[in-house]
């Protein structure tokens, strides 16, 4: 499809970074507050679906590459998989969380109950939304910028 | 009409008398019966987790091949889609 | 019994979407209804796991008091995500038939006369 005005764009430029770092925000505290990587993956997909529509998948499509957009996803799927197995090896079974209690990264355990937020909580359960926000960030927008593009119409092409 | 749209609306009939039936003979809403899992999750899931989302402990911990799954399907849409439209796109 | 409206608002869901599939013939609307039928599954699993007066089942800076099951909610955003998936992939098939064929009307693709 072919881009928009230029009001569009503007507005479009404006806000894109304003969505892209509160996705960022919602997959970081996926542990504390509600959201996490499939939530903050799915705004940060929408803001990349937005900049499509205003700009056209044309223009898009020559700066960002679906085989790239491919790859980050499978490197997301092998992080998510590889620390499960590192779960396998350090500790008992598969998906074992092995950091939590270790004092060492994520791995401060809260006080019980009603708390405050404490950022370096949670184990493995942070670097799990990092993996699953890569992987659902590049299947979304993948996905929208194939079909926008399979849409275009015969003269758009230049 | 025809023997096919018959056979149609007399199942569609009997699965909507189930359904209707069903939302108005299940417990009602806002006491669930069985929650001992759930209360066991909701008491363990810092301690044992370090997470204050319990959900997040659920999806992340407890569950984890539930979203293993989840990823393959995922994964395997995105391949399907990028393929069907790669002719498309040459 | 007048207390069970969720549930009958999920069985008013998943009946729509159901009849949009059997009745219906263009590809699209059959389409929506199956996405109606995931709504109301998605609804369903919700619904299932609140109890009376409960917050949501998060500890940080929470009043206090009864929460919410965690376990419906984590499944119901396993669903969600699958079902953004599957709904992507039916429509890149609805569309290559649509190229394919000319039309999306469900008697006429594969039909008898073929």
């Amino acid at each position: 499809m072919s881009g928009m005005s230029k009001i569009v764009k503007t507005i479009s430029s404006i806000t894109f970074p304003l969505i892209t770092i509160y996705g960022l925000y919602v997959i970081a505290h996926g542990h504390l507050t509600p959201g996490g990587g499939f939530q903050g993956g799915a705004i940060v997909a929408s803001g990349c679906a937005m900049m499509l529509v205003s700009y056209g998948s044309i223009w898009i499509v020559s700066r960002v590459k679906e085989k790239n957009l491919s790859i980050l996803e499978s490197l997301g799927a092998v992080c998510f998989i590889l620390l499960a197995l590192l779960g396998l090896g350090f500790g008992a079974v598969f998906f074992n969380n092995f950091l939590v209690g270790t004092n060492s990264l994520f791995g401060v355990v809260p006080a019980a109950g009603s708390g405050l937020a404490d950022i370096n909580t949670g184990g493995v359960i942070p670097l799990m939304n990092f993996a699953v926000g890569l992987k659902v960030i590049a299947g979304l927008f993948g996905i929208v910028l194939v079909m926008a593009h399979a849409s275009r119409t015969k003269g758009e092409k230049k | 009409m025809s023997r096919r749209d018959i056979a149609a609306v007399l199942s569609f009939s009997i699965v909507a008398m189930f359904f209707i039936f069903g939302a108005l003979m299940i417990h009602p809403f806002g006491a669930p019966d069985e929650t001992g899992m759930d209360d066991n999750i909701i008491t363990n899931a810092q301690t044992e987790t370090g997470a204050n989302n319990a959900v997040t402990s659920v999806v992340f911990d407890y569950r984890g091949f539930d979203t293993l799954g989840e990823a393959t399907i995922l994964f395997t849409a995105v391949a399907a889609v990028i393929m069907i439209f790669r002719r498309l796109n040459k | 019994m007048i207390f069970n409206i969720p549930f009958i608002a999920v069985a008013a869901l998943i009946l729509i979407g159901l009849y949009a599939v059997i009745f219906k013939r263009n590809l699209i609307k059959m389409v929506i209804g199956i996405t109606l039928i995931e709504s109301g599954v998605n609804l369903f699993l919700i619904t299932l796991g609140y109890r009376e007066g409960s917050i949501a089942p998060i500890y940080t800076s929470s009043p206090g008091g009864i929460m919410a099951l965690p376990v419906p909610q984590a499944l119901t955003l396993t669903s969600i995500v699958i079902g953004v998936a599957v709904l992507a992939l039916m429509l890149s098939l609805v569309i290559h038939i649509y190229r394919h064929y000319g039309t999306l009307d469900v008697r006429k693709i594969g039909g008898p006369e073929e």
